[in-house]
Formats: structure tokens, sequence, C-alpha cells
């Protein structure tokens, strides 16, 4: 203080508040430098990891700058590296996690889209007690429905498929995106929907004219939302399927499960790269209406 | 069938507007009919949604309740036993670790995270250049899965290869890092991890807190002469009050359910030293054969998060009609 009054005759107080100003800005940038190294150095470090020779990396650890480059890890990750007996890499799990997640997220997503315009502009008597029964679902931890599905599943003869996953997830979610919805819906004026009531709209064309060309805000939202989530799902995925029919976080925990071989850091590096990979995609292009849906779910 | 019998009653005072046009008289007889579809269709539309979700919240909960108090062990059978499978459930070693990791995993991570995610929020509040790119970096953890994170922190944590050994590289020969490989210390590592995959999560509804507060509000605080950090502790933060119950309590749910991040992390080891509620519950299901006593854990499960839930959704019940009542 005395070294800032010392420095500024002129005008001490301005000069002093310019100093503080300055060393404030220096800070604060300093301070989310720092936590941006924390947060992006484990990112970096698989990376590099997956383009570097396995030799380099058990010489100079895991944590080092890349003295090689190749793509090899890469193609032996996607296609014949060998897990338990098979040697196909990770391309059939990523494609058993794809056929999951793309028909759960879209039947999820349409059914939570007419349930939300239901809930909002149809209401009737008892439809918001129904409302809060579903939102339930929300909070049901995964664990309570093991046995259930396990039965259920067997019944159906969906055990051990992804077709069984497909139905998981849509059961799953549809409490999510009918919340989504509906408290978008509701946003949007009751009396536009009476003026289409009274010009003899019915039921669907409403739907169709005024909802659904009002939606893509919200629909992004609960697509991203469904489809992280459903990719990045592990429990139900290591519970009912197995082997081959894994998805692919199932298959990644398998991969790296072998502990008492020398590790292959840079086959497996590329192989959670490879699954991490469509959720961070959505993410860095979809980043505003990811985070859109993470704020509405947590509040409301 | 009694839809038919009232077109007459309706027809009649109908009949002067068939003048207009010539379609409504043979439509009338159907309008009762297509009201009655009409009324239909919204719950026929919600119907199907409506009996999975009962079937999933209610059923299914109902379902794993009777095998808790059933002898199942490798099959589902449903001889009753009482209280029995909570008794031995409560009376185990591991489960007494899996709940004490528990308390511990979410005080830890509740408040770490939530400090990191203010901190961060703060700082990226006072208008600093480049705001999307930090809040790209501090969240991205968020959209990759528990396994990706977990399997990648579990090498980090590994001395030979990870952070321990990357510090020794650097000449602190007796830099000592293997949180991991510890049984007191591995439940640090998966807190660690967690904080560092949530705090972001944290700054973004704390940002989004920090840009709802009435600048007004601020502005006023500013001409009394009050300083930034006096703002933020008397104005600000009491003002968002909410949302810190709001990231807590979805953090607890979060850390209740912990299960994929120890899974890939420490796999519940080492020994069982990082067991949590869900791995044994997967545990007692699926590798040991005893059926009825995981069904027991995961209603404990369930009995803990509505221990949280119940009392905050009343809460924002209370609130909403308040809010309500004061205009």
């Amino acid at each position: 203080m005395a070294e800032v009054a010392f420095d500024a005759r002129h005008d001490p107080e301005a000069a002093a508040a310019t100093r503080r100003y300055f060393w404030n800005r220096f800070l604060i940038y300093a301070v989310l430098t720092l936590f941006a190294v924390i947060y992006l150095a484990p990112l970096l470090v698989v990376v590099f990891n997956s383009l570097r020779e396995q030799s380099e990396i058990a010489r100079n650890g895991l944590i080092s700058l890349p003295r090689s480059f190749r793509l090899d890890a890469w193609a032996e990750a996607w296609g014949t590296y060998c897990v338990s007996g098979t040697c196909e890499g990770m391309k059939r799990n990523f494609f058993n996690s794809l056929w999951m997640a793309i028909p759960a997220t879209v039947i999820s997503t349409l059914l939570g889209a007419m349930n939300g315009y239901v809930l909002s502009k149809w209401r009737f008597k008892g439809s918001e007690i129904l409302f809060n029964l579903m939102l339930l679902g929300v909070f049901m931890p995964g664990q309570i429905s093991l046995m259930p599905w396990a039965f259920l599943l067997g019944k159906l003869g969906l055990t051990n498929s992804t077709y069984g996953l497909v139905l998981i997830h849509v059961v799953q979610g549809i409490s999510f995106t009918t919340l989504f919805c509906r408290n978008f819906y509701v946003s949007i004026p009751d009396d536009l929907i009476k003026a289409a009531r009274i010009d003899g709209a019915g039921f669907w064309r409403i739907f169709r004219k005024i909802i659904l060309p009002l939606s893509p805000p919200i629909l992004i939202v609960t697509v991203i939302w469904q489809f992280t989530g459903i990719w990045n799902e592990y429990l139900f995925g290591v519970v009912f399927t197995s082997g081959q029919q894994q998805p692919i976080t199932a298959a990644l925990v398998a991969l790296t499960a072998g502990g008492t071989t020398a590790r292959a850091y840079d086959v497996m590096s590329a192989a959670v790269l490879i699954g991490a990979l469509p959720p961070l995609l959505i993410y860095l292009f979809g980043g505003k209406y990811f985070v859109r849906g993470l704020t509405q779910g947590a509040i409301k | 069938m009694t839809a038919w019998r009232e077109p007459p009653s309706l027809t009649s005072p109908e009949q002067p507007m068939s003048m207009h046009d010539l379609t409504v008289p043979v439509a009338t007889p159907a309008i009762p009919w297509r009201e009655r579809l009409g009324t239909m269709v919204p719950i026929l539309v919600l119907a199907p949604s409506l009996v999975a979700s009962f079937i999933y919240v209610f059923v299914f909960t109902l379902w794993t309740l009777y095998l808790s108090l059933s002898n199942s062990s490798l099959m589902p059978t449903y001889g009753f036993v009482g209280l029995d499978n909570y008794a031995s459930l409560w009376a185990n070693r591991r489960w007494n670790i899996a709940y004490t990791n528990l308390f511990l995993f979410s005080g830890f991570y509740i408040v770490g995270s939530m400090a990191i995610g203010l901190l961060l929020a703060i700082l990226i509040d006072q208008r600093v250049r480049g705001e999307s790119i930090w809040r790209t970096i501090f969240l991205y953890p968020l959209a990759v899965s528990f396994i990706v994170t977990g399997t990648v922190w579990s090498w980090l944590y590994n001395p030979v290869d990870g952070i321990q050994a990357f510090v020794r590289g650097l000449g602190w020969t007796d830099f000592s890092f293997a949180l991991t490989a510890n049984r007191n210390t591995a439940i640090y590592a998966v807190i660690i991890t967690g904080i560092w995959q949530s705090s972001g999560f944290a700054m973004a509804l704390f940002l989004a807190g920090l840009r709802s507060v009435d600048p007004d509000l601020v502005k006023a605080a500013q001409i009394d002469g009050a300083s930034v950090s006096r703002i933020y502790r008397r104005v600000i933060l009491p003002t968002i009050a909410p949302i810190f119950l709001a990231v807590a309590v979805i953090q607890i749910q979060f850390a209740i359910k912990t299960f994929d991040l120890v899974a890939a992390l420490t796999r519940g080891g080492p020994g069982v030293s990082t067991t949590f509620p869900a791995i044994y519950v997967y545990d007692l299901m699926f590798q040991r054969g005893q059926i009825g006593e995981g069904a027991a854990a995961a209603m404990m499960m369930l009995a803990a998060l509505a221990v949280v839930l119940v009392p905050y959704s009343l809460w924002i019940v209370w609130r909403r009609r308040a809010e309500g009542r004061n205009g």
C-alpha cells in the first residue's frame, strides 16, 4: 500500500485504483488459467498417449509430450484390439451404443413432446397429479429397477440385446423429456391455442402447425440431454448385456480391466477417446443447448 | 352407444344453420362422437407413457421392496422372511464401509465442487474476455461419461505411470502421490475426481444465478460505497441462496447414485475400501447371488434419496405458494 502511494504522486488515489484494477485482472486470469490447465490436462494426456508409441509411454510415463506420432493405436482400438478372446476392437460396441442411443433418444423425445403438449395445453382433471407422478421417475435410482427389468427383459426375450436397452432408456427417459417439454410449452400463450381451436383446428393440427414449429429449441435440448445421457450410461449396459452386445461404456471397463499384463496405454487411450468423442462433439457444437438442458433439468 | 341417441335433440336447434353450409346436417350426428373422441385424444396420447411410468416407478419399487423381504438368493423367490435381509445388511461390515464412504464422499464432494464452482462463476462474472471459452473448458468433463473420467484418472493416480512418476521425473524424487494404492486414501481419489467432473456443473448453475440478480440492487449497493467482496457477501450471494440448495440436492443425488465413477476408477478397491451403496447392490445381486439382500440395499438407496428429496420438494412447493401469495 505504501509503495502504491509513493508511486503515484500526482493523483495517488486514481493511480492506486488503476494498479489495483490491474492486479485484480491479473489475478482473475491467473486463477482461471490455473483451473483451465487442471481441467484440460487429463484430456491432453489421453490425446497425446493415443498418438505416442507404447514403448515411449513405458519409458517416459503417461504425462509427457509426445516424441512420436502415429495413428496405429486408433486403428487398433477401433478394429483389431483383443478383449477377452475377440479381436474386433471397439467398433462393434461403438455401433451398439449408437443403435441404442439414437432410437431411444428419438422415441423418448417424441413421447416427451406429446406428453408435454397434453400436460400444458390440454390439461384435464388430475393431469397435474399425473405429471408429478411421472416426475418421480427422474429420481428413481437404477438399482431399484434392476431385478424387475431382468425379469421383464427375460419374458420379452430382450436380454443381452440392444433393443432391451432401448426399452429401458425410453421408459427411464420419458420423465425427463416430459418435464423439459412441458415446462417449455407452458410458456407458449394459451390464446394461440384457443384461437386455433376456434378456427376449428384439432389436437393434432395444433400440435403440427403451432407447437412443433415453436419446438426446435426445446427439442434440441432434449435430444442432446437424452443422447449424451444414454450414450454415457453404464449400469444397465453392464448388467443386461455381455461381450459383443455391450455398449461402449461397458466395453471400455472390460478393455481397461486387464490390470496384470503390461497395459497398452496407447490403445486404451484411443479407445477411451472413441467412447468419449460423440458426446464431446455434441457438447462442442451444441454447447449452448447442453448447458440449457443442464440448468433447466436441474432447477425446475 | 349413447352417442347415437343424442343427435335428434341436437339437430333441431341447429337446423337453421344448415342454410349456410350444406355439410352441417351431415356432420351433426357425428359431433358427439367426435367431441368424445376429441376429449379422449389427449388422454390416449398420454396413456402409454403413464402406464410405463407407473410400472417403472410404482410396480418396480414395490417389486424390489417385496424382493427385499423375500428369501431370494441366486434367483428371485418369494418366500417371505420379513426384515432379515435388512438385518444382515446392516450387520455387514462392507455395507458399513459403503455408507460411511457415501457420507464422506457426499460431504467433500458437495462442498468442494460448490466452492470451486462458485469461485469460477464469480471470476467469469467479472466481465472476463473469452467467457464462452472458459465456460466450455470448465464444463466439458460433464459431457463425458464417468467411465471415461474414471478410467483416465485411474491412470493418472497410478503411481508407476501417472502423476507421481511425472513429478518424480521433474526432479522431486521422493514425491508421493498414490491415493488409489492405499485403502485409507483411495476414497479421496474418488472425491477429487468427482469434484473435477462436476464443479463445472455448479459453476454453470451459479453463473446463471449471478446473471439473474437484479442489477439495480447491485448498483444501489455500489452507490452506497460497498466493496466488491461485501456486495457479493451481503447482496448477491443471499439472493442466489436457493441455487446453493438446488446444487447441493442435485449433487447428493449424484453421490447416492455413484456407481460408474467408482466402477471405472477403483472398482471398489483396494480391497473393499471404496465400496459405495450402488456398487454393493450390484455386487450382491449379480456377483454373489444374494438378491434379497441386494434388493434391501437398493431400497436403502431409495430411502436415502427420499430423505433428501421429499423435504426439498415440499420446500419448493411451499416457496412457490408463498411467492404466489405475495404476488
